[in-house]
C-alpha cells in the first residue's frame, strides 16, 4: 500500500518512509521485497523513531512539510478494515486527507493544533523505553530469563506501549497474532482503554462503512 | 568494583562501577567540575554530598534509570523532559536508520518534499 501511495504521490512532492519496529532487517525485508519498496524502509531493531516520536504502536503516521516541521502528529493508519469495528477507522479515510494535502487541496489537520494533538512521553514511557532497551540487549547476549523479566516490567511500566509488548513477543518466542496478543488486547480494553483511536479527522463515520 | 555494561540509549559501554554503585559519569559524556556535571557548556548543579553514582547522576540529568544488580547491566534512556520539548519545538526529530540492504538514510535529506513518515512491523 505504501509503495502505491509513493508512487502516485512522488511526483507531487511527497516521499513515503516506512520504519519496521522489527527484531531484525531479516524479519521485515520479506514484506518490503513483496511490496517492490522503492521508497526508504529503514529497520529500526532499536526502536529510535518510536523513543523519538513517542510512538506506542504499529501503524503510526505523522508528517512533515517541506521545512522539516511536523505538520500532522502521529496518527494510526489501519491498512485494513477487517477489524474497524475496533480501530474505528475505514482505510480509505486517511488516504483521502493525505491526498488532499500533499495536491495542496487541504490542510494537513483539521480539529486541533499539531501543539494540542500532539501526544508526550511521560516519565514513566521513558522508563519503559529504557527497560525494553535492557532487556533487548540482555536477550540479544543470550541471557534470556533475565530479559524475560525486563521485558515484562518494559510492558508493567507503559502498558499501552504495544511497540513494547507486542514488539517484544517475536524476541521471546511469542506468537504476535496469536492467543496472547488478543489476551492483551481484551485486558486493555477490559480497563476501559480504546484500541488506537484515530485523529478526529480520520475517525470513520457510519456514512463512510455504508458506502464501502 | 564490577565490571558493568552502561546502555546509554543506542550506545553500549563497559564501565568499572563500586558496589555502591559509583562510576566515572564522564563515560557518558558529563564531567564533574566546581559548578556542577558539564557536558560542553551545560552544567547541572549538584547538591553538596551528592554521590557520582548511577541513580544520583541519573536523576540529576533527570534521565530513566533501569539496572539488573545481578547482571551487571544498566539502561540509561532518554529524558522524557527531552523528548517532550524536542517534540514541542515543532520540528521532526533528525535520525538515520538502515535500509536492509545496509544503507543508511537519514530523515533530514529529504528536507525541501514532504514526509509521510509511517511506522510498521511484520508483527
Amino acid at each position: 500500500m505504501w509503495q502505491a501511495l509513493n508512487t502516485e504521490l512522488a511526483p507531487l512532492g511527497l516521499d513515503v518512509i516506512t520504519v519496521a519496529f522489527d527484531k531484525s532487517a531479516e524479519d521485515a525485508r520479506p514484506w518490503i521485497e513483496l511490496a517492490k519498496a522503492t521508497h526508504p524502509s529503514l529497520v529500526d531493531t532499536e526502536h529510535v523513531v518510536a523513543d523519538l516520536y513517542n510512538m506506542v504502536n504499529v501503524p503510526t503516521v505523522l508528517w512533515i512539510d517541506e521545512a522539516g516541521v511536523i505538520v500532522r502528529p502521529n496518527d494510526v493508519h489501519y491498512v485494513s478494515s477487517e477489524y474497524a469495528h475496533v480501530t474505528k477507522m475505514h482505510p480509505r479515510k486517511p488516504l483521502e486527507t493525505l491526498r488532499a494535502w500533499v495536491r495542496g487541496e487541504a490542510p494537513a489537520l483539521t480539529g486541533g493544533t499539531v501543539a494540542e494533538l500532539q501526544t508526550l512521553p511521560s516519565a514513566a514511557d521513558q522508563e519503559g523505553r529504557a527497560a525494553f532497551a535492557l532487556a533487548w540487549w540482555l536477550s540479544k547476549q543470550g541471557r534470556t530469563e533475565a530479559a524475560e523479566r525486563w521485558f515484562v516490567r518494559a510492558g508493567d511500566l507503559a502498558p499501552h506501549d504495544f511497540t513494547i509488548r507486542r514488539g517484544s513477543m517475536p524476541i521471546r518466542g511469542i506468537d504476535a497474532a496469536g492467543p496472547q496478543f488478543f489476551d492483551m488486547v481484551a485486558s486493555w480494553r477490559a480497563l476501559g482503554h480504546e484500541y488506537y483511536l484515530p485523529l478526529a479527522d480520520t475517525a470513520t463515520t457510519e456514512e463512510d462503512f455504508a458506502t464501502g | 568494583m564490577t565490571l558493568w555494561t552502561l546502555i546509554d540509549e543506542q550506545r553500549t559501554l563497559e564501565t568499572e562501577v563500586t558496589d555502591d554503585l559509583r562510576f566515572d559519569p564522564a563515560v557518558i559524556g558529563w564531567e564533574r567540575k566546581p559548578q556542577g556535571l558539564c557536558k560542553g557548556d551545560v552544567c547541572v548543579p549538584v547538591p553538596p554530598e551528592t554521590h557520582m553514582d548511577l541513580p544520583s547522576v541519573a536523576r540529576l540529568l533527570g534521565r530513566p534509570l533501569v539496572m539488573d544488580t545481578d547482571e551487571y547491566v544498566a539502561s540509561l534512556g532518554a529524558s522524557a523532559a527531552d523528548r517532550a520539548s524536542a517534540l514541542s519545538s515543532g520540528m521532526a526529530p533528525d535520525f538515520e536508520l538502515p535500509d536492509v540492504t545496509g544503507t543508511m538514510h537519514r530523515l533530514s535529506d529529504h528536507r525541501g518534499r514532504k514526509v509521510a513518515l509511517y511506522s510498521w512491523a511484520s508483527w
